[in-house]
């Protein structure tokens, strides 16, 4: 393999795995403090149990997302220099205002929080857990901004072969980052949100504290419902602007070949990218003119259309990008999706009929859900990521172009292996402690008895 | 002032932070197997640091996205240059940080045990690598005229910044001894002392050493002819008043003295550099300065609206969080298990 694959692959493996743990810590942080709020706001002790609960497996699940966070910022001067070096002008001011704004704040009160328990009055102490949950989905808009301005450059000019800051409101109202950024978070609060239904619906099945981790089920369905449903309509918004800003990446995601005018979408196709068509396709007629334009009528443009187009302006190359995996991805996501606003409503429909706590084959139903969290999350990034290329920076800079020249590949072998075999080391550990911890189930905690969460 | 120079002085901040604050907690976990007589020792020191390493780190990750942002050539040229170095520093921040959060979960020895090689060697490694990769910039590197490092892992571990590396590494641990003599109690306490003690002669020795060959090995002290000058003089003086105060056992004056050494030298090392940032070992027209690394002015002057209004506020909560904690952790604070 060539630097440049390495590079790629030593990108893709750090930051799939860091977007295992984010997203989770983005719904599971909100939670955690709406737990707490019940508990200040009722002072029913079984609130104060669940906090502590889901409080710790959080603070398992943070510490792998800070750690693989702090690669995701140094690899892209390790790696990707060129890319830097280009884009450094913009993409560096939402990263710096990320640390600035997000990472102290989540950094500071999570040790206030932690280890205040019998230090801050308690008030004070709630505030901090709200201060963590709000920082934590604040650094996702500072760095959907960074990924928005990739997929949809605004705001730059060209000066000396490098994109400068021509128009820093534009790049905040990125219509981009207006779309992809709240679709983002949802699906963290839906990936939060089945973490403590399934963890909750665990222990009931185990007949543990049944009457403690319905509460937390029940905060969780509601919080689940519309999180899935909000993620839905959010993720057909940027798709409508995909279709405009990006229609390469739409035509990869349907495995459209040819424009069509009304346009059929594709319920299943085996795609050959070589040959450039699609075997044995199921196609609903007029459906992706719906989506995409919200009319029965509409032209939606082919990849061969969009390669020509390419083609005339940035001069000959292969610009469509890795069909297949684009293609199935968005299915998979799309699919998960449906799956996750089916099983919260029937979970709410449970709870109005009363057998939320009895009904087992549900219960399970949701374990399974809480790992196919994981699996939708990855699906998005890989089409948005990979339905990008071969750009970096859309239409601006190839990834090609963006690697680092002086980095030798025996060099990239050793961080891609070291880095792997470190990540796959910790995922072994942080998922037998959140087993182990989530087995114990909920603490005992006495009225008026303050302990920290913990003790190094 | 022009933009430029104040982006440089506000990274120079954020390292002098980032040093100070993550110098003393490297220092902790260096310590940690060497003062604590059994585990309850251990977990005390470790607490010690508990609530305020994750944010001390963030100095560092706020540096990185100032140069990336400010100066993006320095920082695409400096990330891959010390491409190894950066990843084994990495790591380092990776395992230590997973020790700290994972240690007191299972009670297993082997768990522990791990934990604590953890914690030890992600101190250890980075408090000695950021002398090296420091050491390394004012020495000058090979860099090219596409502003790119043109040279080998060897030529990062030359001699004389191995030396730079030990000089890091010696002076974050008797930070971090001296934070420990503020924060526990009894005999850890007595304990720390002693060693801090015992540490400053040696450390004088490196720093002295370090001093003497920076004559033949840098720029730096070129500029700055045979009488030091009023900040390296700040240095000598503060890293003397560190052996004075715990001569008279003002360990709180004391852990202040090493903290303005370490504050003072690094000054020492950006300004001596400005207005380059990275200079070129081959040829002056290759050397980075602040002019031909940085941002356009609409970016920096962004920025600097965005710094003015938000690292007051960090500051302040940051130095609250330490106010909360500001009592010792006893032994007594550290669950039976």
């Amino acid at each position: 393999m060539e630097a440049l694959e390495l590079a790629r692959w030593q990108f893709g493996i750090t930051t799939v795995y860091h977007f295992i743990f984010v997203p989770l810590t983005l719904g599971l942080s909100v939670l955690v403090a709406i737990l707490q709020s019940f508990y200040y706001r009722t002072g029913d002790i079984h609130y104060k149990r669940l906090t502590k609960y889901f409080g710790k497996l959080f603070v398992i699940i943070f510490t792998l997302g800070i750690v693989t966070g702090i690669v995701q910022e140094f690899q892209f001067g390790m790696n990707w220099s060129e890319y830097s070096r280009f884009v450094g002008d913009i993409f560096g001011i939402p990263l710096a205002i990320e640390a600035l704004m997000a990472f102290f704040i989540e950094s500071t009160f999570l040790g206030l929080w932690i280890f205040g328990w019998n230090r801050l009055p308690k008030a004070v102490h709630l505030a901090c857990i709200w201060l963590v949950a709000i920082a934590s989905n604040l650094s996702a808009v500072w760095i959907l901004m960074a990924n928005s301005w990739m997929q949809v450059p605004v705001g730059y000019e060209i000066v000396g072969g490098r994109a400068e800051l021509a128009d820093f409101v534009a790049i905040l109202l990125n219509e981009r980052l207006l779309v992809q950024m709240p679709h983002t978070i949802l699906a963290g609060f839906i990936t939060g949100g089945l973490f403590v239904l399934g963890m909750s619906a665990w222990m009931m099945i185990r007949k543990q504290q049944t009457e403690i981790f319905l509460k937390s089920a029940k905060i969780a369905l509601v919080f689940t419902a519309v999180a899935s449903i909000l993620t839905a309509t959010t993720g057909h918004d940027q798709a409508q602007d995909t279709v405009q800003t990006q229609p390469m990446k739409m035509a990869a995601m349907e495995g459209l070949w040819d424009t069509e005018e009304p346009a059929s979408f594709s319920l299943f196709a085996l795609i050959d990218q070589e040959e450039r068509t699609s075997m044995r396709e199921v196609r609903l007629p007029y459906m992706l003119s719906v989506l995409a334009h919200n009319n029965l009528t509409s032209e939606v443009r082919g990849m061969n259309e969009l390669q020509a187009e390419m083609e005339e302006k940035h001069g000959p190359g292969d610009y469509i990008p890795p069909v297949a995996i684009v293609y199935w991805s968005f299915r998979i996501m799309v699919g998960l999706g449906f799956l996750f606003i089916i099983i919260s409503i029937r979970g709410l429909w449970l709870w109005w009929r009363g057998t939320l706590e009895q009904h087992t084959r549900f219960q399970k139903a949701t374990i399974i859900m809480m790992f196919l969290a994981f699996v939708a999350n990855t699906a998005g990034w890989i089409v948005a990521e990979m339905g990008r290329q071969p750009w970096v920076v859309y239409e601006l800079l190839l990834t090609a172009d963006g690697v680092s020249p002086s980095v030798f590949e025996s060099s990239i072998w050793i961080t891609m292996i070291g880095f792997t075999i470190v990540y796959g080391i910790l995922a072994v550990a942080a998922f037998y402690l959140v087993y182990y911890y989530g087995k114990q189930g909920a603490p005992e905690e006495q009225e008026g008895v303050e302990t920290n969460l913990h003790t190094y | 002032m022009d933009l430029q120079t104040i982006w440089f002085i506000l990274i120079a901040v954020l390292f002098i932070g980032y040093f100070f604050l993550e110098g003393f907690d490297f220092g902790v976990g260096i310590l940690m197997p060497f003062v604590s007589r059994d585990e309850v020792d251990r977990r005390v020191t470790l607490n010690t640091i508990g609530p305020f390493w994750d944010a001390n780190e963030v100095w560092l990750i706020t540096a990185g996205g100032a140069m990336f942002a400010a100066f993006p050539h320095w920082y695409a040229t400096m990330f891959s240059g010390f491409y190894l170095p950066l990843f084994l520093i990495l790591l380092a921040l990776i395992v230590r940080a997973v020790g700290f959060e994972f240690r007191s979960k299972l009670k297993e020895r082997w768990w522990r045990v791990t934990a604590d090689q953890f914690v030890f060697w992600g101190s250890a490694v980075p408090a000695f690598l950021w002398g090296v990769a420091l050491t390394n910039i004012v020495m000058g590197l090979p860099i090219g005229d596409d502003m790119n490092f043109t040279g080998t892992l060897a030529a990062l571990l030359n001699p004389y910044a191995l030396l730079g590396g030990l000089v890091s590494l010696i002076m974050f641990t008797l930070h971090g001894a001296l934070f420990l003599s503020l924060r526990t109690t009894g005999e850890m306490k007595e304990r720390v002392e002693k060693v801090a003690r015992a540490m400053w002669a040696p450390a004088g020795l490196v720093l002295l050493l370090f001093a003497a060959l920076g004559y033949r090995h840098t720029v730096l002290f070129e500029e700055l002819g045979l009488i030091p000058g009023t900040l390296p003089m700040i240095t000598i003086v503060a890293f003397i008043a560190a052996f004075v105060f715990m001569q008279i056992y003002r360990f709180g004056w004391a852990f202040a003295a090493t903290g303005a050494t370490i504050v003072f030298g690094t000054i020492v090392a950006f300004q001596g550099l400005y207005p380059v940032v990275m200079p070129s070992s081959l040829s002056e027209d290759f050397h980075l300065t602040v002019y031909n690394a940085s941002s356009s002015d609409l970016t920096l002057t962004i920025m600097s609206f965005v710094a003015l209004i938000f690292v007051p506020i960090i500051l302040a909560y940051q130095g609250w969080s330490y106010w909360v904690f500001r009592q010792r952790v006893t032994r007594d604070a550290i669950p039976r298990d």
